[in-house]
């Protein structure tokens, strides 16, 4: 087919709307480093692998908070779901990793998409509490349900190799991370994808001005609700990771402190542009990791503070004061920075 | 006889016992250049809200096309061919003019749910959003975050946005609210060039602005429809005269 002539106007339309869709030679540096950590220091593989998964979770929040402003303080939910639909599929002999994933996104996502439709009206705050509603209200089930759930003592399985081949858990922990790694570049892919997409320029649409996205013919409950049930599938993989890796499912997983350590991850590491929560995860892990083992009592006090610099000094400022100590020009325009 | 762009059957607006909007009745023709006006207070606002599907008429009809869509939400009425521009400009601030026509472009031909493509990857939008900003004089500022822009561009983007949904009715509401005298000619250019079988109802205070686009007027008071007519029928009516007190209405 022979294209007509595009004019320099056109050209330029393109590439603004096409800007982030290459992938940058930092991004390929932060994942090939994540793989060279893995491979280079087997002994930290069980950390690593935690903060994959957390990575993971803090992504499927940035989904619904960074793309389209939905906050929530009960991602927890979606983390137990997929873990207890991983845990107890391998319980009853499917014990091939690949279906467990799949099961906890399934089951997530559809609990996701029974519940979104509690979120569309309302306030920032009428939806933190009906988030955090419906996440209590998942746990005491699990709590009550014990026939199912092995209520306090969790569940007993035993993991199959990940796709036949390559062992995980106890035995394999650099497997586990390894295998943490490709799900969760595969999901961080699709995420990316999903961003730049008209879907995604939608999503902004209805965080920056929903009357007017609205007003534009975008069924904006719709892409809400959607966006939602995708967001719970990805913290449902997560939780499914997380059983499958560590082969502990238990009650905890529904925990408040779980939707509210996601959000602080999230917030620590800049809702919007995707990395933050995997920053913010590899951040939290690591100070309280390190804190932790020299004042064990007094690591919260340090992710307190670190939260309220970011907060009321903002990582904008904070950025740019790194890049002029650095003396470096700060590189892009403000609007394509993360939130 | 042909159907009516937009009819409004006998439209009833209770807020409590504060009766804002009281049985409204008119039609707007295809291809129409109406206005709509009234003092501070009139009711203009709802009005509109309750046309638009923002909000739901205690009693009434509104008739898209000779379709009733009173039952339909302002999303599905602005797919129908509804569309309005905003008094107070309703914007997205951190997005570019690219990305905000883009994407009401997009959602008009059902491609607004594509998760799986990047956006700018179909040429026909492109052309149609290259199409809009020339129109309005935005290529310059094209790739700029909204909120960026000088107001009387932001209030040009949003009447492009409006035309992007390809509408049957426009509804503009005080296009040329607060902008600068200097900035002003852009947007009477702007209404002038409106596509002319798209059907118009501009609400609008400025009386000048009004009897230079409208060939109908439309004058509400206190919630009810007081009179309609040709713009001289109406500069010379003594009721009109009476509710805008002293003010020449002939501008």
């Amino acid at each position: 087919m022979i294209e007509a002539k595009a004019s320099p106007a056109s050209l330029r339309i393109e590439k603004h709307l096409r800007r982030r869709a290459r992938w940058r030679w930092p991004e390929i540096v932060f994942w090939l480093a994540i793989l060279a950590a893995i491979v280079l220091l087997p002994s930290r593989a069980a950390l690593i692998n935690e903060i994959l998964v957390a990575g993971l979770f803090a992504l499927s929040l940035d989904l619904i908070l960074g793309l389209a402003g939905i906050v929530s303080l009960g991602q927890a939910a979606f983390l137990g779901l997929g873990a207890y639909s991983a845990g107890l599929l391998a319980s009853a002999g499917f014990a091939d990793p690949t279906l467990g994933l799949l099961a906890g996104a399934l089951v997530a996502a559809a609990v996701g998409l029974a519940t979104a439709p509690l979120l569309l009206r309302g306030s920032d705050l009428t939806r933190l509490m009906v988030t955090l509603g419906v996440s209590l209200m998942l746990g005491e089930l699990a709590n009550r349900n014990s026939w199912l759930t092995g209520g306090a003592d969790g569940l007993n399985f035993s993991m199959g190799k990940v796709l036949g081949l390559f062992p995980i858990g106890f035995l394999g922990q650099r497997n586990a991370a390894l295998y943490s790694l490709v799900v969760l570049f595969a999901l961080f892919a699709a995420a990316r994808r999903l961003r730049q997409s008209p879907f995604g320029l939608a999503l902004a649409a209805i965080r920056e001005n929903r009357l007017r996205a609205d007003a534009l013919g975008i069924a904006t409950s719709r892409r809400m609700i959607a966006i939602y049930a995708v967001s719970a599938a990805y913290a449902g993989v997560a939780g499914a990771l997380l059983a499958q890796t560590t082969q502990i499912v238990s009650l905890d997983l529904f925990d408040f402190h779980r939707s509210a350590d996601v959000l602080l991850m999230l917030i620590i590491g800049g809702a919007g542009y995707l990395y933050g929560g995997l920053i913010g995860a590899a951040v939290f892990i690591f100070l309280r990791d390190v804190i932790s083992a020299a004042t064990p009592e007094y690591w919260e006090f340090w992710i307190g503070a670190l939260l309220i610099v970011l907060v009321m000094v903002g990582r904008e400022r904070i950025r740019d004061l790194a890049l002029r100590a650095a003396a470096v020009r700060p590189p892009r325009p403000a609007h394509e920075e993360p939130l | 006889m042909s159907v009516p762009a937009l009819e409004a059957r006998g439209l009833v607006r209770q807020f409590g016992a504060l009766l804002v909007t009281d049985s409204v009745s008119f039609k707007i023709e295809p291809g129409a250049r109406q206005a709509l006006i009234g003092p501070n207070g009139a009711g203009k606002t709802t009005l509109i809200n309750l046309l638009t599907g923002v909000l739901k008429p205690t009693k009434g009809h509104v008739l898209l096309e000779g379709r009733d869509a009173t039952a339909l939400s302002s999303d599905e009425r602005v797919r129908l061919g509804l569309s309005r521009t905003f008094q107070i400009n309703q914007l997205f601030p951190n997005l570019s003019p690219v990305e905000s026509l883009g994407l009401a472009i997009s959602e008009r031909i059902r491609s607004g749910a594509d998760f799986s493509r990047v956006a700018g990857t179909r040429p026909e939008i492109v052309a149609e959003i290259e199409d809009l900003l020339s129109r309005f004089g935005l290529e310059s500022d094209m790739d700029q975050p909204t909120r960026k822009l000088p107001y009387g561009k932001q209030r040009l983007l949003e009447i492009a946005l409006a035309l992007a949904t390809r509408p049957r009715v426009l509804l503009l509401d005080e296009p040329a609210a607060g902008v600068p005298e200097d900035e002003r000619r852009d947007i009477l250019a702007a209404l002038a060039a409106l596509p002319s079988d798209v059907a118009i109802l501009l609400i609008e205070h400025d009386m000048d602005l009004v009897f230079s686009f409208a060939t109908r007027i439309s004058v509400l008071v206190a919630g009810r429809l007081l009179t309609e007519g040709e713009p001289e029928e109406i500069a010379a009516d003594e009721r009109v005269r009476a509710v805008y007190l002293g003010e020449d209405v002939r501008g």
